[in-house]
């Protein structure tokens, strides 16, 4: 297990490599969908996120006795900021992208030439990954987007995670690929075989 | 239906989307246990079952849904013939409407061309209700909260299909079924259960793979050569090594349920609906009454 603390220097997220797994500490920034496009548009973000965290998430946030409290926190499908994804590290200094499901080529290379990573949420844990949010630090842009696609600035503590791409031009979602792709071709050779 | 009666079918609606939000049935979870046995010491597949398992124990306890996307809201009844579904109807919508406002739903359900939110959960198509009369004297509700990253990869085949050499049989079920594995990757949050139905037309084709998703997860399907294909497909798909949130692992599904439709002489379609791990169904025996007499999962 690997302990992060956020935001990174270039050097920490270049030490990290595909299947490491890892307990994020410190501050990230939500971004899903809304955030995404508008800062594809050429809108500059109202934080900075140089060296930070952008975590694809649209929490289920209340206001309890005067504070804001996040009661589920779990990844959205990534692919969809795929578009933007590369853009937006490139031009904010991005260290590391949370979401599932994994992205691309265009954020693979990106997070290459840019050294940053894309760290892997479990998919539905929203209980446990609520529970790693210890505090609500800020909201940005939360008239212009609604509650689920705001910005919202966490404070997380061991927020659990595995790398799935690297600042080497690794990708595990391209390795599995790959691998299962050609176990599929020898599945379907088999069911052949038994068939006769 | 008389306002005692509506209050209390009101509770019992409520009490079942709760627990289905909340909590996941017997069958599922011994199905995470078994998978994650599976996995090899310190691999990635058994952390992400680790951080799995502790999930599904804390949104129990703290009653809270297990995952945020709360899903299409999917209602499966059998009422007592003399009942009224419209009545009935009208208090399972406003069931999810008070279950949203509790927090055991999320805001959910969105105007497809404004991109509005109804915030209640209630509008065109949401939620969907399966209602059917029967001649029993009690109510036998059935409910799946089928989240939007698995619903997303759901699949319809066409056969024969040249890409990838199915052919209008088993053998070509098969494959597209292996096929739909391959292309979900763990982008669907596995390990997954598919719900598959051979034949029908497209609509029906689709709503039948839904429903074989109502079965038990260690259940033998009746038909010798349906339940062939179930274990073979669970077998081979297990052998893709895709694993848990295809992170890479030995359990890449946890099931699959087949059913077969009549279909015309034109049309052979192969409909596959992928359900995550975070598999929320859940089923109540309710009396005439209104009363929950017995969970059926």
């Amino acid at each position: 297990m690997i302990r992060l603390e956020a935001p990174f220097t270039e050097e920490k997220i270049r030490s990290l490599k595909v299947g490491d797994m890892v307990e994020l500490s410190g501050t990230i920034f939500t971004g899903r969908d809304a955030v995404h496009k508008w800062l594809h548009e050429g809108n500059e973000p109202p934080v900075s996120l140089k060296d930070g965290v952008i975590y694809h998430c649209g929490p289920v946030v209340i206001r309890e006795k005067g504070k804001w409290v996040v009661k589920a926190a779990g990844p959205t499908t990534s692919i969809r900021e795929e578009p933007y994804q590369a853009g937006i590290i490139e031009r904010f200094g991005l260290r590391a992208i949370i979401g599932k499901g994994g992205m691309a080529e265009k954020t693979r290379q990106a997070c290459q030439k840019c050294g940053c990573a894309y760290l892997h949420a479990i998919g539905g844990a929203a209980q446990v990954l609520a529970e790693a949010v210890k505090e609500v630090e800020n909201v940005y842009e939360y008239e212009r987007f609604g509650s689920p696609e705001a910005i919202w600035q966490l404070r997380v503590e061991n927020f659990p995670l595995v790398v799935t791409i690297d600042a080497h031009g690794n990708s595990l979602h391209k390795e599995i690929e790959a691998a299962s792709a050609a176990r599929l071709t020898e599945s379907f050779a088999r069911m052949a075989a038994a068939k006769r | 239906m008389n306002a005692t009666q509506q209050k209390k079918f009101l509770e019992a609606f409520i009490e079942i989307i709760r627990k289905t939000s909340t909590e996941l049935p017997k069958d599922v979870i011994e199905a995470v246990q078994k998978g994650m046995q599976a996995e090899q010491a310190g691999s990635n597949a058994k952390y992400a079952f680790e951080i799995i398992e502790k999930n599904i124990g804390l949104a129990k306890q703290k009653s809270q849904p297990l995952c945020q996307d709360t899903g299409s809201i999917l209602f499966y009844v059998h009422y007592p013939r003399k009942f009224d579904g419209e009545a009935l109807a009208k208090v399972m919508r406003k069931a999810v409407v008070d279950a949203t406002k509790k927090g055991y739903l999320r805001q959910n359900s969105v105007d497809s061309l404004t991109g509005k939110n109804s915030g209640t959960n209630i509008g065109p198509g949401s939620p969907s209700l399966h209602l059917e009369p029967w001649n029993k004297d009690h109510f036998d509700v059935r409910l799946m909260l089928k989240g939007g990253g698995c619903e997303n990869m759901g699949v319809q085949y066409s056969l024969p299909d040249n890409r990838i050499g199915a052919g209008r049989d088993v053998a070509g079920v098969k494959k597209c079924i292996l096929d739909a594995v391959q292309n979900a990757q763990g982008k669907g949050c596995g390990p997954g259960i598919l719900g598959v139905a051979i034949g029908g037309d497209r609509g029906a084709g689709y709503l039948e793979s839904k429903e074989q998703l109502l079965r038990k997860m260690g259940d033998k399907n009746p038909d010798p050569v349906l339940a062939g294909i179930e274990e073979e497909t669970v077998r081979e798909a297990n052998t893709l090594g895709i694993g848990p949130m295809g992170f890479g692992g030995k359990t890449t599904l946890m099931g699959v349920k087949v059913g077969a439709l009549n279909r015309l002489p034109a049309s052979f379609f192969v409909s596959v609906s992928y359900m995550c791990w975070a598999f929320r169904r859940q089923g109540a025996q309710v009396s005439a009454k209104g009363e929950i007499k017995k969970w059926l999962y």
